[in-house]
C-alpha cells in the first residue's frame, strides 16, 4: 500500500493542471441542453481531443493516451477543480464506448470510437420507455429483422440531448414473442434515420435537456447492432456498470464542488457571523466527497488484482447522487434569501443534481441491488 | 497510487480472524463481562505468541517493525469480533509511542511490553483509560503524554456501557514522555475508527443472517424492502467508511501532512457508520435484539463505546472544519 501519487502520476497532474490553466474557457459556455449551447461544449469537445484530453485513458489509435486508471482518476480531479465545462460526449464516452470495447467488432470500434472521442459524434440514450423507466425489462419498443436491416416500431423518452445528438444508442425487443429480458438487442441508431423523430421536452430548469423518440418504420443496418441479436440484456447490463460506477461520475467532480462549498463558506462567514450548524453541514459534504475519493481508489487496486466492479458500482451511484443534491442543498442554505436567484450557479447545480437519484437507475433500485446482489437478502 | 495489501498482511488477517473465530466467540466476550479484569483467560497470550501484540516495535526492540497499514486490517477483525483486549492501548498506541519516546523509560518498559509480559494502557488526560487496573504502565494523552506506572497510581473505576471495557481515572507520579501527544491521539483515533468499522460490519453481517431466516406473514422479513434499505444504508456508511480508516492508517505510518485531518475523517465517518450499523441491527431484529440474553447487545454496546472514544463524529468535524480554515 502506497497512497501517494508516483512520480510520473505527479507530472502527468501537473501536466494537465497547466494544460487546463492555459485553455479552460474565461466565460462558462451557455448551457449544453439548448442548441447554442449544445455546439459550444461540442467545439471545446474538439479543443479537448486535439490536445489529447478528451479521452485520456483509450488507446491512442483512437484518440487516447493510454493513461491508467490512476491516472484517469487524477484528470478528472484537475478537471472539475479547473472549473472546465461540463462534458457534453459523456454519455458517448463514458457509457456507450466502454461497452463498444466490450462488445464491438474491431470495424465498429474503428467506425465509432474516434468520432465520439472527438464530438464529431455525440451521443444520446435511448432505453427509457413511456411505460419502462425502472423496470427496464419491461421495454416494448420493437425492431423486426428485414434482411440485413432492422425496422423499429415504438417510442423512447427521457432521452437526454436527444433533440441535439448524432447517434442514438437503443435497447429494442428484436424477438416480437419475447418477454422480459429474453430477445432484446442493443441497437446503434443514425439520428437523421428516416421513421426516426426526436421532440424535444423542457426539462426541470426549463430548458429543452430531454427528448421523445418516435420510431416509425426506421430501418437499421445490422452492421449496427452491438453484441449479439438477443442478447442486448447483457450487452446492457455492462452499460449499467459503467453509468453508476467509476465512468460517469468520479470523484474529482464533487470534490471540487466541496471544495467551492467550503470557500462559499468562508466568503460569507467573512461578512457576517459564522453559523456552526451550517459549517457542519459544510464540512459533512466536503468529507463525502473524500470518501468517495478514497474508496474509489480502493476500487481501482480490487480492479487492477483482477475483481470485476460488479454491483457495487450501485454504492457509488447513491453516495455521489445522495452527496451532489447534499452539496447543493447546503450551498443554497447558506446563501438565505439569495439562495432563490435564477442566476446563482449552485440553484443550477441543484437542479441537475436532482436529476442524479432518478437517472441511471433510480436510487430505491440501486438498494435493491446492494442488499440483493451484494448482501445476498432474498429477492421474495 | 496503490491502495492494495500485500499477500502478508492479507494472510496476517485472515490468521487473526481465524484465531478470533475459534477462541473469541460470544461466550469469552461475556466471561469478559462478567470478570474482575474484563478481559479474557488466554487471548491476549495467543496474540502475544502470534506477534500481533508487539507487532509495532521496532525488530530491535523484539518486535515485528510493521506499522499503523499492517495493523489496521487486525483492529478491524479485533471490533468484528468484539475482542475484549488492550490491542489500541497497548499495540497501536502504547508500543510506537514509547518507542518514539526512548529513553530510559522505552530502556525500562519497551521489551517487557513486545513480549506481552507488561501491558500498556492510553486514554486522555483528564478523561478515561480503559483496563487501567488491569495494564502496567498507562499513557495518558493530553497537551503532553504522561507515563504513570499504575502500581503506586490512584485509580477510579466507572461502569462502561460495555461492561468489559472498564474506565478508570489515572492519577499518580508521571513521566513526561518525549513523544508528540498530537501523532499519539491519532493513532488511538486512527485505531478506534478502524475497530468501528469492524463492529460495524459484524453488526451488519449478523442482521443480514437473522433476516433471511425469520419468516413473517410466510416469508423472510429480510425480503421486505423497507428492511432492505435500512441494510443498505448501513452497508453504504461502512463501504465508504473503511477506505477513510485504512487511508487514515496510512497516513500516519507515512507521517502525511494531512495526517491529523485525515484521521478525523475516518473516526467521523466510522463512527456515524457504527451508529447507523448498531441502530438497524436492532431495528431489524426486532424484540430478541432488545434482550440482554441475545448476543447482539455485545457488539453494539461496544458500538456506541467505541463511537465515542477518542472524539466522536461531530469533535472530529470540528477539526476537520479548524484543517479546511473555516
Amino acid at each position: 500500500m502506497d497512497l501517494s501519487f508516483t512520480p510520473a502520476e505527479e507530472e502527468f497532474r501537473d501536466e494537465a493542471r497547466t494544460w487546463l490553466a492555459e485553455n479552460v474557457p474565461a466565460e462558462p459556455l451557455a448551457s449544453m441542453d439548448t442548441p447554442d449551447g449544445f455546439e459550444e461544449h461540442r467545439a471545446w469537445e474538439h479543443i479537448l481531443f486535439d490536445a489529447g484530453w478528451a479521452v485520456v485513458s483509450w488507446p491512442e489509435r483512437y484518440g487516447g493516451r493510454e493513461a491508467s486508471l490512476v491516472e484517469w482518476l487524477i484528470f478528472e480531479e484537475e478537471y472539475w477543480a479547473s472549473g472546465a465545462p461540463g462534458r457534453v460526449s459523456s454519455n458517448g464516452v463514458s457509457l456507450l464506448a466502454p461497452t463498444i470495447f466490450d462488445f464491438g467488432t474491431p470495424e465498429q470500434q474503428d467506425r465509432f470510437l474516434r468520432p465520439m472521442a472527438r464530438g464529431d459524434e455525440i451521443w444520446a440514450q435511448g432505453w427509457s420507455e413511456p411505460d419502462a423507466g425502472s423496470d427496464l425489462a419491461g421495454i416494448k419498443t420493437k425492431a423486426q429483422r428485414d434482411g440485413e436491416h432492422f425496422v423499429i416500431e415504438g417510442q423512447k423518452t427521457w432521452c437526454s440531448r436527444g433533440a441535439f445528438a448524432d447517434w442514438f444508442f437503443c435497447l429494442v425487443r428484436t424477438d416480437p414473442d419475447s418477454e422480459r429480458h429474453a430477445g432484446l438487442s442493443y441497437l446503434l441508431v443514425p439520428a437523421d434515420t428516416e421513421g426516426l423523430e426526436a421532440r424535444a421536452i423542457g426539462r426541470l430548469d426549463g430548458e429543452p435537456g430531454f427528448a421523445e423518440l418516435f420510431f416509425d418504420g426506421a430501418r437499421v443496418h445490422e452492421r449496427y447492432l452491438l453484441g449479439g441479436e438477443g442478447e442486448g440484456w447483457a450487452v446492457a447490463m455492462a452499460t449499467t456498470g459503467s453509468e453508476r460506477g467509476l465512468n460517469l461520475r468520479a470523484p474529482g467532480r464533487f470534490m471540487a464542488a466541496a471544495e467551492r462549498l467550503v470557500g462559499l463558506y468562508e466568503e460569507l462567514a467573512d461578512s457576517g457571523s459564522p453559523d456552526l450548524d451550517r459549517r457542519d453541514q459544510v464540512v459533512s459534504a466536503w468529507m463525502e466527497a473524500q470518501a468517495y475519493r478514497w474508496q474509489t481508489y480502493a476500487t481501482e487496486a480490487r480492479l487492477r488484482g483482477g475483481a470485476p466492479i460488479g454491483s457495487e458500482a450501485s454504492f457509488m451511484k447513491v453516495l455521489w447522487s445522495e452527496l451532489d443534491v447534499e452539496l447543493h442543498a447546503t450551498a443554497l442554505r447558506l446563501l438565505g434569501r439569495d439562495g432563490e436567484r435564477a442566476d446563482s450557479s449552485w440553484m443550477d447545480g441543484y437542479v441537475f443534481a436532482l436529476s442524479g437519484p432518478i437517472y441511471a437507475g433510480t436510487n430505491e433500485i440501486q438498494r435493491n441491488i446492494i442488499s440483493e446482489r451484494v448482501l445476498g437478502l432474498p429477492r421474495r | 497510487m496503490d491502495f492494495s495489501f500485500s499477500d502478508d498482511q492479507i494472510m496476517f488477517q485472515e490468521a487473526v480472524r481465524d484465531l478470533l473465530a475459534n477462541e473469541c466467540p460470544p461466550e469469552v466476550v461475556r466471561s469478559a463481562w462478567e470478570n474482575d479484569t474484563g478481559r479474557t483467560d488466554s487471548l491476549w497470550g495467543a496474540l502475544a505468541e502470534m506477534g500481533v501484540v508487539g507487532m509495532t516495535a521496532p525488530e530491535s526492540a523484539g518486535g515485528l517493525g510493521m506499522d499503523e497499514t499492517d495493523l489496521v486490517l487486525l483492529l478491524e477483525e479485533a471490533g468484528r469480533a468484539a475482542l475484549p483486549e488492550p490491542l489500541l492501548e497497548h499495540t497501536a498506541v502504547g508500543i510506537p509511542t514509547l518507542a518514539e519516546a526512548g529513553g530510559a523509560i522505552a530502556e525500562a518498559w519497551l521489551e517487557q511490553a513486545v513480549a506481552g509480559e507488561a501491558t500498556l494502557g492510553a486514554g486522555t488526560d483528564g478523561g478515561y483509560a480503559v483496563g487501567a487496573a488491569t495494564s502496567d504502565l498507562v499513557l495518558l494523552i493530553g497537551d503532553e503524554i504522561r507515563a504513570v506506572p499504575v502500581a503506586g497510581a490512584s485509580l477510579v473505576e466507572h461502569q462502561s456501557v460495555d461492561w468489559s471495557r472498564r474506565l478508570f481515572e489515572v492519577d499518580g507520579e508521571a513521566a513526561v514522555l518525549d513523544a508528540d501527544p498530537a501523532l499519539a491521539f491519532d493513532r488511538a483515533a486512527g485505531a478506534a475508527a478502524a475497530q468501528c468499522v469492524g463492529v460495524a460490519q459484524h453488526l451488519l453481517d449478523a442482521t443480514v443472517e437473522y433476516v433471511a431466516q425469520r419468516y413473517q406473514f410466510g416469508k423472510p422479513v429480510g425480503s421486505y424492502q423497507a428492511v432492505k434499505h435500512h441494510l443498505a444504508n448501513a452497508a453504504l456508511k461502512i463501504e465508504f467508511a473503511r477506505p477513510a480508516a485504512r487511508h487514515a492508517a496510512w497516513c500516519i505510518a507515512a507521517s502525511d501532512p494531512y495526517r491529523s485531518r485525515d484521521v478525523s475523517l475516518a473516526k467521523a465517518l466510522a463512527s456515524d457508520a457504527v451508529d447507523l450499523a448498531a441502530r438497524t441491527a436492532l431495528q431489524c431484529h426486532g424484540a430478541i435484539g432488545y434482550t440482554f440474553e441475545y448476543d447482539l447487545h455485545l457488539w453494539m454496546k461496544r458500538g456506541w463505546a467505541l463511537s465515542a472514544a477518542w472524539g466522536d463524529a461531530a469533535w472530529h468535524r470540528n477539526r476537520i472544519a479548524a484543517a479546511l480554515g473555516i
